[in-house]
Protein backbone atom coordinates (compact mmCIF):
# COMPACT_ATOMS: atom_id res chain seq x y z
CA UNK A 1 0.00 0.00 0.00
CA UNK A 2 1.25 3.46 -0.81
CA UNK A 3 2.60 5.46 2.11
CA UNK A 4 1.52 8.84 0.70
CA UNK A 5 -2.05 9.31 -0.43
CA UNK A 6 -4.45 12.02 -1.55
CA UNK A 7 -7.99 11.97 -0.20
CA UNK A 8 -11.06 13.69 -1.61
CA UNK A 9 -12.96 12.89 1.61
CA UNK A 10 -12.40 13.44 5.34
CA UNK A 11 -9.20 11.94 6.79
CA UNK A 12 -9.67 9.27 9.49
CA UNK A 13 -6.70 9.85 11.82
CA UNK A 14 -7.29 6.68 13.86
CA UNK A 15 -7.34 4.48 10.77
CA UNK A 16 -4.13 6.14 9.56
CA UNK A 17 -2.43 5.62 12.90
CA UNK A 18 -3.14 1.87 12.77
CA UNK A 19 -0.86 1.72 9.71
CA UNK A 20 2.11 2.68 11.92
CA UNK A 21 1.84 -0.38 14.20
CA UNK A 22 5.21 -2.07 14.68
CA UNK A 23 6.35 -4.19 17.62
CA UNK A 24 9.78 -2.57 17.46
CA UNK A 25 8.41 0.97 17.79
CA UNK A 26 8.78 2.80 21.09
CA UNK A 27 7.44 6.13 19.86
CA UNK A 28 4.71 7.46 17.59
CA UNK A 29 4.39 11.11 16.58
CA UNK A 30 1.44 12.44 14.59
CA UNK A 31 0.96 15.85 13.01
CA UNK A 32 -2.49 17.07 11.96
CA UNK A 33 -2.79 20.24 9.87
CA UNK A 34 -6.16 21.94 10.34
CA UNK A 35 -7.93 24.65 8.36
CA UNK A 36 -7.87 27.85 10.44
CA UNK A 37 -10.23 30.79 10.18
CA UNK A 38 -7.62 33.43 9.35
CA UNK A 39 -4.44 33.94 7.35
CA UNK A 40 -2.18 36.99 7.06
CA UNK A 41 -4.74 39.10 8.90
CA UNK A 42 -7.71 38.12 6.73
CA UNK A 43 -10.76 36.15 7.85
CA UNK A 44 -10.91 32.85 5.95
CA UNK A 45 -14.30 31.35 5.18
CA UNK A 46 -13.21 28.03 3.58
CA UNK A 47 -10.55 26.76 1.20
CA UNK A 48 -9.93 24.44 -1.72
CA UNK A 49 -6.91 22.24 -2.35
CA UNK A 50 -5.94 21.30 -5.88
CA UNK A 51 -3.27 18.67 -6.60
CA UNK A 52 -1.30 17.57 -9.64
CA UNK A 53 -2.08 14.02 -8.53
CA UNK A 54 0.45 11.98 -10.52
CA UNK A 55 3.41 14.04 -9.37
CA UNK A 56 2.04 14.68 -5.86
CA UNK A 57 1.83 10.94 -5.22
CA UNK A 58 5.33 10.18 -6.48
CA UNK A 59 6.87 13.19 -4.73
CA UNK A 60 5.09 12.35 -1.46
CA UNK A 61 6.26 8.75 -1.69
CA UNK A 62 9.85 9.94 -2.23
CA UNK A 63 9.67 12.13 0.87
CA UNK A 64 8.43 9.28 3.08
CA UNK A 65 10.98 6.83 1.68
CA UNK A 66 13.72 9.34 2.31
CA UNK A 67 12.46 9.99 5.87
CA UNK A 68 12.45 6.29 6.72
CA UNK A 69 16.11 6.00 5.74
CA UNK A 70 17.25 9.30 7.17
CA UNK A 71 15.60 8.92 10.61
CA UNK A 72 15.58 5.10 10.95
CA UNK A 73 11.78 4.97 11.21
CA UNK A 74 9.72 1.80 11.64
CA UNK A 75 6.90 3.29 9.55
CA UNK A 76 5.74 6.58 8.03
CA UNK A 77 2.52 7.55 6.28
CA UNK A 78 0.84 10.77 5.19
CA UNK A 79 -2.47 11.82 3.65
CA UNK A 80 -3.33 15.17 2.10
CA UNK A 81 -6.85 16.41 1.35
CA UNK A 82 -8.03 17.68 -1.99
CA UNK A 83 -11.24 19.54 -2.76
CA UNK A 84 -13.28 21.89 -0.62
CA UNK A 85 -12.57 22.14 3.13
CA UNK A 86 -14.33 23.98 5.96
CA UNK A 87 -12.79 25.67 9.00
CA UNK A 88 -11.56 23.00 11.43
CA UNK A 89 -11.26 20.24 8.80
CA UNK A 90 -8.08 18.21 8.74
CA UNK A 91 -6.06 19.21 5.68
CA UNK A 92 -3.07 16.93 6.17
CA UNK A 93 -2.13 14.03 8.43
CA UNK A 94 1.46 12.84 8.95
CA UNK A 95 2.41 9.96 11.25
CA UNK A 96 5.64 8.14 12.04
CA UNK A 97 6.73 5.36 14.36
CA UNK A 98 10.31 4.85 15.48
CA UNK A 99 12.39 3.09 18.09
CA UNK A 100 12.79 6.27 20.11
CA UNK A 101 11.00 9.61 20.48
CA UNK A 102 13.82 11.82 19.21
CA UNK A 103 13.78 10.34 15.74
CA UNK A 104 9.97 10.31 15.69
CA UNK A 105 9.65 14.03 16.54
CA UNK A 106 12.42 15.04 14.13
CA UNK A 107 11.07 12.92 11.28
CA UNK A 108 7.48 14.11 11.62
CA UNK A 109 8.59 17.75 11.49
CA UNK A 110 10.88 17.10 8.54
CA UNK A 111 8.16 15.29 6.57
CA UNK A 112 5.52 18.03 6.91
CA UNK A 113 8.11 20.68 6.01
CA UNK A 114 9.11 18.73 2.88
CA UNK A 115 5.47 18.17 1.89
CA UNK A 116 4.85 21.92 2.12
CA UNK A 117 7.98 22.67 0.13
CA UNK A 118 7.84 20.06 -2.63
CA UNK A 119 4.50 18.34 -3.19
CA UNK A 120 2.45 19.94 -6.02
CA UNK A 121 -0.68 20.89 -4.06
CA UNK A 122 -2.14 24.39 -4.04
CA UNK A 123 -4.43 26.16 -1.60
CA UNK A 124 -7.16 28.55 -2.70
CA UNK A 125 -8.39 30.61 0.25
CA UNK A 126 -11.91 31.99 0.18
CA UNK A 127 -12.12 35.09 2.36
CA UNK A 128 -15.01 36.45 4.38
CA UNK A 129 -15.14 39.53 2.13
CA UNK A 130 -15.91 37.38 -0.94
CA UNK A 131 -12.46 37.46 -2.53
CA UNK A 132 -10.45 34.32 -3.14
CA UNK A 133 -6.87 33.67 -4.11
CA UNK A 134 -4.38 30.92 -4.78
CA UNK A 135 -1.46 30.97 -2.39
CA UNK A 136 1.93 30.87 -4.06
CA UNK A 137 4.47 31.35 -1.27
CA UNK A 138 7.92 32.92 -1.48
CA UNK A 139 6.45 36.39 -1.29
CA UNK A 140 4.56 36.42 -4.55
CA UNK A 141 1.41 38.51 -4.47
CA UNK A 142 -1.89 36.67 -4.34
CA UNK A 143 -3.50 36.23 -7.71
CA UNK A 144 -6.93 37.35 -6.52
CA UNK A 145 -10.24 36.99 -8.27
CA UNK A 146 -13.53 38.28 -6.98
CA UNK B 1 5.16 19.47 -32.53
CA UNK B 2 2.03 18.96 -30.50
CA UNK B 3 2.13 19.21 -26.72
CA UNK B 4 -0.49 18.65 -24.02
CA UNK B 5 -0.31 21.34 -21.33
CA UNK B 6 -1.94 21.04 -17.89
CA UNK B 7 -2.54 24.10 -15.73
CA UNK B 8 -3.02 24.33 -11.98
CA UNK B 9 -3.98 26.97 -9.42
CA UNK B 10 -3.53 30.57 -10.57
CA UNK B 11 -2.12 29.48 -13.94
CA UNK B 12 -5.36 27.59 -14.65
CA UNK B 13 -7.35 30.69 -13.68
CA UNK B 14 -5.28 32.88 -15.99
CA UNK B 15 -5.41 30.39 -18.87
CA UNK B 16 -9.14 29.90 -18.35
CA UNK B 17 -8.71 26.13 -18.69
CA UNK B 18 -7.13 23.16 -16.93
CA UNK B 19 -5.57 21.71 -20.09
CA UNK B 20 -4.95 22.52 -23.73
CA UNK B 21 -3.14 21.16 -26.76
CA UNK B 22 -0.49 23.44 -28.19
CA UNK B 23 1.19 23.32 -31.59
CA UNK B 24 4.71 24.71 -31.25
CA UNK B 25 8.19 24.66 -32.73
CA UNK B 26 9.68 24.91 -29.22
CA UNK B 27 11.88 21.95 -28.29
CA UNK B 28 12.49 22.80 -24.63
CA UNK B 29 10.27 24.00 -21.75
CA UNK B 30 11.96 27.40 -21.48
CA UNK B 31 11.13 28.29 -25.10
CA UNK B 32 7.62 26.89 -24.78
CA UNK B 33 6.91 28.91 -21.62
CA UNK B 34 8.17 32.09 -23.29
CA UNK B 35 5.67 31.41 -26.09
CA UNK B 36 2.60 30.71 -24.01
CA UNK B 37 3.16 33.08 -21.05
CA UNK B 38 2.27 36.29 -22.94
CA UNK B 39 -0.72 34.63 -24.60
CA UNK B 40 -2.23 33.70 -21.23
CA UNK B 41 -0.94 36.67 -19.24
CA UNK B 42 1.26 34.49 -17.01
CA UNK B 43 3.38 36.83 -14.88
CA UNK B 44 5.60 34.25 -13.13
CA UNK B 45 9.24 34.44 -14.14
CA UNK B 46 10.50 30.95 -15.02
CA UNK B 47 12.82 31.15 -12.01
CA UNK B 48 9.73 30.93 -9.78
CA UNK B 49 8.28 27.88 -11.54
CA UNK B 50 9.21 24.23 -11.82
CA UNK B 51 8.42 22.21 -14.91
CA UNK B 52 7.25 18.59 -15.18
CA UNK B 53 7.20 16.47 -18.33
CA UNK B 54 5.35 13.17 -18.27
CA UNK B 55 4.78 13.53 -14.52
CA UNK B 56 8.47 14.03 -13.66
CA UNK B 57 10.31 17.21 -12.71
CA UNK B 58 12.81 18.15 -15.42
CA UNK B 59 15.05 21.13 -16.03
CA UNK B 60 14.21 23.97 -18.39
CA UNK B 61 16.55 22.72 -21.12
CA UNK B 62 14.99 19.22 -21.22
CA UNK B 63 14.40 18.09 -24.83
CA UNK B 64 10.68 17.84 -25.57
CA UNK B 65 9.11 15.14 -27.73
CA UNK B 66 5.94 15.25 -29.78
CA UNK B 67 2.95 14.38 -27.61
CA UNK B 68 4.63 15.25 -24.27
CA UNK B 69 2.43 16.27 -21.34
CA UNK B 70 3.94 19.40 -19.82
CA UNK B 71 3.09 21.19 -16.58
CA UNK B 72 4.48 24.51 -15.39
CA UNK B 73 4.23 24.35 -11.60
CA UNK B 74 3.70 27.55 -9.64
CA UNK B 75 5.07 27.69 -6.05
CA UNK B 76 3.17 25.12 -4.00
CA UNK B 77 1.01 25.78 -0.93
CA UNK B 78 -0.09 22.43 0.48
CA UNK B 79 -0.05 21.51 4.14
Amino acid sequence: MNRFRLSAGAIDGLAEKARLDDAGAGACVVFEGWVRNHNEGRAVHRLDYQAFAALALSEGECILDEAIGRFELRAATAVHRTGSLAIGDMAVWVGVSAGHRGAAFDACRWIIDEIKRRVPIWKNEHYADGESGWLHPDNSPLDCVR
Amino acid sequence: MNYRLLYFASLADRAGCAAESVESQATDPATLYAEIAPRHGFTFAPTRLRVAVGGRIVDWTHTLNDGDEIVFLPPVSGG
